[in-house]
């Protein structure tokens, strides 16, 4: 019996942090694939508050929300760092993976744009987001965490890879050379990491699965309205 | 060498609290500036602008942003006194997932109650006591969320007790009959210097609601 088990599902960036995370540590560990219209007991038993996955359980005792528990592996397996040690670039490193929770709705409004002026202000407002990131957080580094991926870069994987699909289901690029060069490089770095290379989901798959999400929540914000 | 500490925070503010407590905590001395929030201080704009919000801490002219970001890095350079989160890694996960339950759920709701009426507010009173209660669940028998000493989850939430009594006015309700165990624990930390002296008096704040809710139409 695996002492590691993560409860993840195939499509999520979540899930994929910890993977990720996991993989660099060189820790062994169980994946559970949760099907999320019939979600197991165990894990509605492990993560009672939100119901959600991933969700990493560690000899049993289990850890919910893919940034704690980013934090949790970080402490636990110190090997190949992926959090600076000097406390103030701990809490850059930290800023910066909360502003990509703070600006969640932004990323959101502009997936289920459907056109007009309204995906234009949403592109727009999302632009402005990225040219944040690329001028402040990324600058004229490789990687967010310098030479190598840190938890910086593990919990912006959601923008190289999800977001670039997003932009293919929607028809409109947003992360290109022309308007953000640096990240688009970091984009093509990122991708290219061996770890993530060999741990990032179907494409076609992908593909088609942001089609179905996209679709079924435009549909039930216009039941809203 | 000296250490230099500011604080950019407004007196209101449940965010700027927990960075007051946690300093208080720690016993350091710093410089508290208070900011206007209709007309932003040059060095604010200066040192948050991702942002521009308090409350922002100067430790030797370096800016550090996010209050749950502010009290970690407090608790990690002042590290000999007082400590905040726990040591092991899985009491401190508990204590993380917990601090942002807080962040997720505890301003919002407590915003929706008093910005809205009729089932709005209904819904929001429900969700606020349902978040309350879990956390309740999470206190159990401890006197603090923290044990036996005040922690990192405690430094999060008590603030929103300064908040309670505009909450309940607004919403018609008592945050004490649905939530005892969580009034009592917030009277606990109350009754420590480094909380009561962080906190503004809750008729004042509730002053302050009222003002807003003027300001913005909301009757």
């Amino acid at each position: 019996m695996a002492d590691v088990k993560l409860h993840g599902f195939w499509a999520s960036p979540f899930s994929y942090r910890v993977i990720w995370a996991l993989k660099i540590k060189g820790v062994d560990y169980e994946y559970i694939e949760e099907d999320l219209s019939n979600k197991s007991e165990l894990l509605l038993k492990y993560n009672p508050v939100y119901k959600k996955i991933p969700v990493l359980v560690h000899g049993g005792k289990p850890i919910a929300e893919s940034l704690v528990i980013l934090e949790y592996i970080e402490e636990t397996w110190p090997g190949n760092p992926l959090l600076p040690s000097d406390p103030y670039e701990k809490a850059m490193a930290r800023f910066w993976i909360q502003f990509a929770v703070a600006k969640a709705s932004v990323y959101r409004a502009f997936f289920v744009s459907t056109g007009g002026e309204d995906q234009e202000k949403a592109r727009k407002d999302w632009l402005e987001v990225l040219k944040i990131l690329e001028d402040q957080a990324l600058g004229d580094k490789k990687f967010f965490g310098g030479d190598t991926i840190n938890l910086v870069d593990i919990s912006y994987g959601v923008l190289a890879y999800w977001f670039k699909n997003t932009e293919e289901v929607i028809g409109i690029k947003v992360l290109e050379p022309t308007t953000l060069p640096r990240l688009s490089q970091w984009v093509q770095n990122f991708m290219q990491v061996p770890v993530i290379k060999e741990n990032i989901p179907d494409s076609h798959k992908m593909l088609a699965y942001l089609r179905i999400v996209r679709e079924k929540i435009i549909v039930a914000e216009q039941h809203n309205k | 060498m000296a250490e230099e500490v500011v604080l950019l925070d407004f007196w209101p503010s449940p965010f700027g609290m927990r960075v007051r407590i946690a300093l208080a905590e720690k016993g350091i001395k710093y410089e508290y500036k208070e900011e206007d929030l209709k007309n932003k201080s040059a060095l604010l704009l200066q040192m948050n602008p991702v942002h521009k919000k308090i409350p922002v801490l100067i430790h030797n002219g370096k800016p550090v942003c996010e209050s749950l970001i502010q009290v970690q890095y407090i608790d990690e350079v002042w590290h000999h006194k007082s400590p905040l989160l726990p040591s092991d890694p899985y009491q401190r996960a508990i204590a993380r997932f917990w601090a942002d339950f807080v962040d997720k759920k505890i301003y919002d709701l407590g915003r929706k109650v008093w910005t809205t009426k009729g089932e709005e507010q209904e819904a929001a009173k429900k969700e606020f006591i349902e978040s309350l209660k879990l956390l309740e669940g999470e206190l159990g028998d401890k006197p603090y969320f923290g044990g036996e000493n005040l922690g990192y989850v405690d430094v999060v939430l008590v603030p929103f007790y300064s908040w309670f009594y505009a909450y309940e006015k607004c919403g018609n309700f008592s945050i004490e009959a649905e939530c005892p165990k969580l009034i009592a624990w917030a009277k606990r930390c109350m009754q420590k210097e480094s909380v009561s002296k962080s906190l503004p008096d809750r008729e004042k704040v509730y002053g302050f609601v009222l003002q807003l809710k003027k300001a913005f139409g909301i009757e």
